[in-house]
């Protein structure tokens, strides 16, 4: 498998990543050159039966393996300052964060928006 | 006490003395770069706890109050934790005294602490060469003797092959041993904090107070946390370590291996051999398969975890007329490199198409190397010993190719892949750098493998330095 540029385009899009077409070259070197070392996996022989890679005693689960749960109860506040000390600005309790340009048209309300 | 007989340079180290080394090495054209914030008004919140007034140093992905948490990146850069990580709560708890937050691989992604976008960490022994990384400033502020004890992460050794690489000693607890709350996250199923220390005591000891189990850490385990601070009698005496079967995995000395590194292992055998314990050849064959196992779980991870860096809810935010162009600039401007490679990789293994190849792959061959640790812990081997890496520290820009770089991690990502704890101490010097010896231990075998540690440092002696 060769990863091309159109590839590196597609997973830069995939993860929101903006990139320059002069980067595009030495990544589409680099990754090749990287997953040129993995193919080594498809050659090894994995039994069926080899299950997860987690120590038995390394799990929080219980006795039988199954996730130990924990009370449904939210846990207490962690914060060490109260929310509008660090949030940018606050409006009945949620933050506000600043306006798009393509959000303009959404309301009146948003005019007042930080 | 015989406990704390190991801890008097600890308790020692004052806060001003700190301060004294950090003003002698961290600034200038020769400085170690290894802080990248202060807190010179740190005061002990517990002058009775068995770190009272201890300097400690955090790396900066564990989340603290009084300083800002950049994990060496500009996407983070000024970001103040309205939470504190819970290992550092403990460590305050206990009486320590958070100075500063060390530099690091930018999210903690390098082996050499040359990406962080504030600048390479330099060596304290050698300022022309690097830390190691991806916690390269807490070792090195560790190794210049600004603080005793610091916090550091680890995802593929970046505790252990860091403390190689500076001479002191590195602990990576077992996968659920100490809560990751507050720690970020890069990739969440190999992610754990360690802790350097000067000597196998100090580290231990730092491992003791922030261990156990955590309800903020849904991974943390519920196992009761012993003592890990070995007595003086339990490592003198004529065979501290009778029977204890120490098993050498083969495959961790290549002919390839630096002889002088393995030279330096076989004499670290040979002491073990003189404490009473038995060393054994063993095989773990999959061992070649680790760099490319975890070269796809961690980015692929990490293309996950660094998804939230959209410049909505943290740091860094680029002006833009529409929310996808915000994205991306935003992320295209506040990532380095090594960063941008690894999203990208990790995006791609993920990706319709390539999943089944790439990432399923990956975690099937993950679980082999697992099962091979298990089986020969089973076979009556209680710990094993390895090189920490391959090669000492190596000249700040003479790595260039990634997956060269990549290649420095070969002996410690199989501990991470396999959740088992591990630990790096100094067993001597190679053209005048210091090598790493490194123990293995099945999971939630701290205290055994701290214990043969402490035995070996207090074997070697003035050795460890040669």
């Amino acid at each position: 498998m060769s990863v091309t540029p159109e590839d590196v385009r597609h997973v830069a899009r995939l993860a929101r990543l903006g990139l320059d077409e002069a980067e595009l070259p030495p990544l589409v070197d680099q990754l090749n050159g990287i997953l040129g070392h993995m193919d080594v996996l498809q050659q090894v022989h994995v039994p069926d039966t080899i299950g997860d890679w987690r120590q038995p005693a390394a799990s929080a689960g219980d006795s039988q393996g199954h996730p130990k749960r924990r009370d449904d109860a939210l846990p207490p506040d962690q914060l060490a300052r109260e929310r509008e000390a660090f949030a940018p600005a606050m409006r009945d309790g949620f933050f506000l964060v600043p306006r798009l340009a393509t959000h303009g048209a959404l309301g009146a309300s948003s005019e007042r928006d930080a | 006490m015989s406990r704390d007989s190991g801890l008097s340079a600890l308790h020692a180290h004052s806060v001003d003395a700190a301060w004294a080394a950090y003003d002698r090495v961290q600034a200038g054209p020769e400085g170690l770069n290894a802080f990248l914030a202060i807190d010179r008004d740190a005061r002990t919140a517990a002058p009775d706890g068995p770190l009272a007034g201890v300097p400690v140093a955090i790396k900066d992905n564990l989340a603290t109050l009084r300083l800002p948490t950049t994990c060496g990146s500009r996407m983070l850069e000024g970001y103040v934790s309205p939470f504190e990580a819970t290992a550092v709560r403990r460590l305050r708890e206990a009486g320590a005294v958070v100075i500063g937050k060390t530099n690091m691989d930018e999210f903690a992604m390098g082996s050499s602490n040359e990406n962080s976008a504030y600048g390479p960490v330099r060596n304290p022994l050698d300022p022309t060469r690097v830390p190691g990384g991806s916690s390269g400033g807490s070792a090195a502020a560790v190794a210049a003797g600004v603080v005793r004890v610091a916090l550091g992460s680890e995802t593929g050794g970046s505790v252990r092959q860091p403390a190689a690489f500076c001479g002191i000693v590195g602990i990576k607890p077992t996968y659920g041993r100490v809560s990751r709350y507050g720690l970020v996250a890069y990739a969440s199923s190999l992610d754990n904090v360690g802790v350097f220390g000067s000597t196998v005591a100090e580290a231990a000891l730092g491992l003791e107070i922030i261990a156990g189990h955590d309800r903020f850490d849904a991974t943390s385990a519920d196992v009761p946390v012993s003592s890990l601070v070995p007595t003086r009698e339990s490592i003198s005496g004529a065979s501290p370590l009778a029977g204890l079967v120490v098993g050498v995995p083969r495959e961790y000395f290549p002919d390839s291996l630096d002889a002088d590194i393995a030279a330096r292992c076989r004499r670290a055998l040979d002491h073990l051999r003189s404490l009473g314990a038995e060393v054994r050849e063993v095989s773990l064959p999959s061992t070649d398969l680790a760099i490319p196992v975890y070269y796809i779980i961690a980015p692929a991870e990490a293309s996950s975890n660094l998804a939230r860096y959209d410049g909505v809810r943290f740091g860094q935010r680029a002006a833009a007329e529409d929310l996808g162009p915000m994205y991306e600039r935003t992320r295209s401007r506040g990532f380095g490199a090594e960063v941008k490679r690894r999203i990208l990789l990790g995006t791609y293994v993920l990706s319709a198409g390539y999943y089944d190849a790439y990432y399923k792959r990956a975690q099937a061959v993950r679980a082999v190397i697992a099962q091979e640790f298990r089986a020969v812990f089973a076979s009556g081997v209680d710990l094993l010993f390895t090189p920490t890496a391959p090669t000492p520290a190596f000249r700040l820009g003479e790595v260039s190719d990634p997956y060269a770089m990549y290649l420095s991690d070969i002996y410690t990502v199989t501990a991470n892949l396999a959740g088992i704890p591990a630990m790096s101490q100094p067993i001597g010097r190679v053209r005048g750098m210091p090598v790493g010896g490194q123990f293995l231990a099945p999971a939630f075998a701290e205290a055994r493998m701290i214990q043969a540690a402490a035995a070996l440092e207090r074997s070697l002696g003035s050795e460890a330095q040669q």
